[in-house]
């Protein structure tokens, strides 16, 4: 066999390197709005499901512009904030900004019934990665009307079953404020929850740590919103 | 160059052919069954995974092959890696641009194609000492031994466990659950896949002589 100089093998590697790292900045940047709009889709399926509405990667866009009818942005003292794309908003680094600092998107659906339903984003930790969502609420922003979870990298079959319907379908019709008004969010309680709670759901069996951490980002996440929802509990009355 | 021998010379095709049976990546070498067990549940995933290794191994041998002479010997295992990591990369772009739904149930899987031990297998044993034609076929062959089985545990993970072929609900159109037919649900836990498998290669070594070994 040949041998090579350390010169030669510098020369190879960095040609090598250099021709890689062009092939897929290339590759990247052709690509890239491609991708972008798929996860745009993927986002209003997410915001269709929780009020709800199965949608498919072809219907998403036109189910979204019927039910979808309104969206602005709210600060945590429930004043709207201009300006901004409700759409735009990343719940992840708002989560991470102090409370008096984020920015919260409200997105409103008008249901085929006349009802109008509030849906707000929320962002968590799970036990290996982000999880993330919608929380559909009726208009007395009290009773949740759907859900819709999502994950990245949750266990196959434990955790992950955070966006299974059985899991989203329990918080149907649950409440995150007591009779008193004060803001309770949902419990997600381990060996079952009492059905006749108002504020508990069965926790996933196995996925111990997602489920605290699902409880803690509806706490956290449900909770930056409360002002708004009081406020608006106020007007209604 | 002038004892060219024709493109598919017989030892050619053995290149292409041995993989799918006698020297089947994953039922004789038992290589890449990780990912065999992960993505099998629905036959689509099964099939997406069987094309991406294709393309990722195809190419990689090609690659190896032509620049064989010119890999030092002593990185040529970086070298080959980062061949593959490339090509990974790129098949993992082009599905999350085109083929989105299936890349999200693929997920980390696209990405572990870099690890699968059969790409690197045939890098080093083949595509290093071989021209790129033949390290072409053999990759082809290789790849597609193993997307065959992959397919065939899709197949029927998906029919016994979903009822469904492609999300085709065909169980329910012949009417099998009037007559007291169930979906099994054990068929879609990975341990199914392992004993799928496992049946498999039983059939396949009791029906072919050269894979059966004397004791």
């Amino acid at each position: 066999m040949k041998s090579f100089s350390n010169t030669y093998i510098f020369v190879f590697s960095t040609i090598m390197v250099v021709i890689v790292a062009a092939l897929l900045s290339t590759a990247a940047m052709v690509l890239q709005p491609l991708q972008e709009k798929n996860i745009e889709i993927q986002e209003k399926r997410n915001i269709l499901s929780s009020i709800r509405i199965k949608s498919s990667a072809k219907d998403a866009e036109e189910l979204y512009e019927k039910y979808i009818t309104g969206s602005f942005v709210i600060n945590t003292v429930g004043e709207k904030q201009e300006g901004v794309d409700a759409f735009e908003i990343e719940m992840g680094s708002q989560m991470r900004k102090t409370l008096e600092q984020r920015t919260l998107p409200v997105f409103i659906s008008s249901l085929e019934d006349g009802r109008k339903i509030y849906i707000v984003a929320v962002h968590g930790k799970g036990l290996w990665g982000p999880i993330y969502g919608f929380v559909a609420l009726n208009e007395d922003f009290t009773t949740i009307y759907g859900t819709n979870y999502n994950h990245d990298s949750e266990t196959p079959g434990l955790g992950a079953e955070i966006n299974t319907d059985w899991f989203g379908a329990q918080f149907a019709d649950k409440k995150i404020f007591n009779k008193n008004g004060e803001f309770i969010s949902i419990d997600l309680v381990k060996g079952g929850a009492d059905p006749e709670s108002l504020n508990e759901v069965d926790a996933i069996s196995g996925g111990t740590l997602t489920s605290d951490g699902l409880e803690k980002m509806l706490y956290d996440c449900l909770g930056s919103y409360q002002t708004y929802f009081k406020n608006q509990m106020k007007n209604n009355k | 160059m002038s004892d060219r021998e024709p493109l598919f010379s017989s030892k050619n095709i053995k290149l292409l052919t041995n993989p799918l049976n006698v020297d089947n990546p994953i039922t004789v070498q038992v290589l890449g069954i990780c990912s065999a067990l992960a993505i099998t549940v629905k036959l689509e995933p099964s099939i997406v995974m069987a094309i991406s290794v294709i393309v990722v191994l195809s190419v990689s041998n090609v690659v190896i092959s032509a620049l064989r002479k010119m890999i030092p010997p002593r990185i040529r295992i970086i070298v080959q890696l980062m061949v593959i990591a490339t090509m990974v990369i790129l098949v993992d772009q082009v599905l999350k641009a085109f083929a989105y739904e299936v890349s999200k149930q693929l997920s980390v899987f696209v990405g572990l194609i870099i690890t699968n031990c059969i790409i690197m297998g045939r890098l080093e044993a083949f595509a290093m000492s071989n021209r790129p034609w033949p390290a072409f076929l053999d990759g082809i062959g290789n790849s597609a031994g193993y997307g065959l089985i992959l397919i065939i545990v899709g197949f029927l993970r998906e029919l016994l466990g979903s009822g469904e072929i492609l999300g085709y609900p065909i169980f329910e159109k012949i009417g099998i659950y009037n007559i007291g037919y169930e979906n099994n649900g054990f068929m879609i836990l990975p341990p199914m896949a392992l004993i799928i498998i496992g049946i498999i290669i039983w059939v396949q070594r009791s029906r072919t002589k050269e894979l059966i070994e004397e004791n």
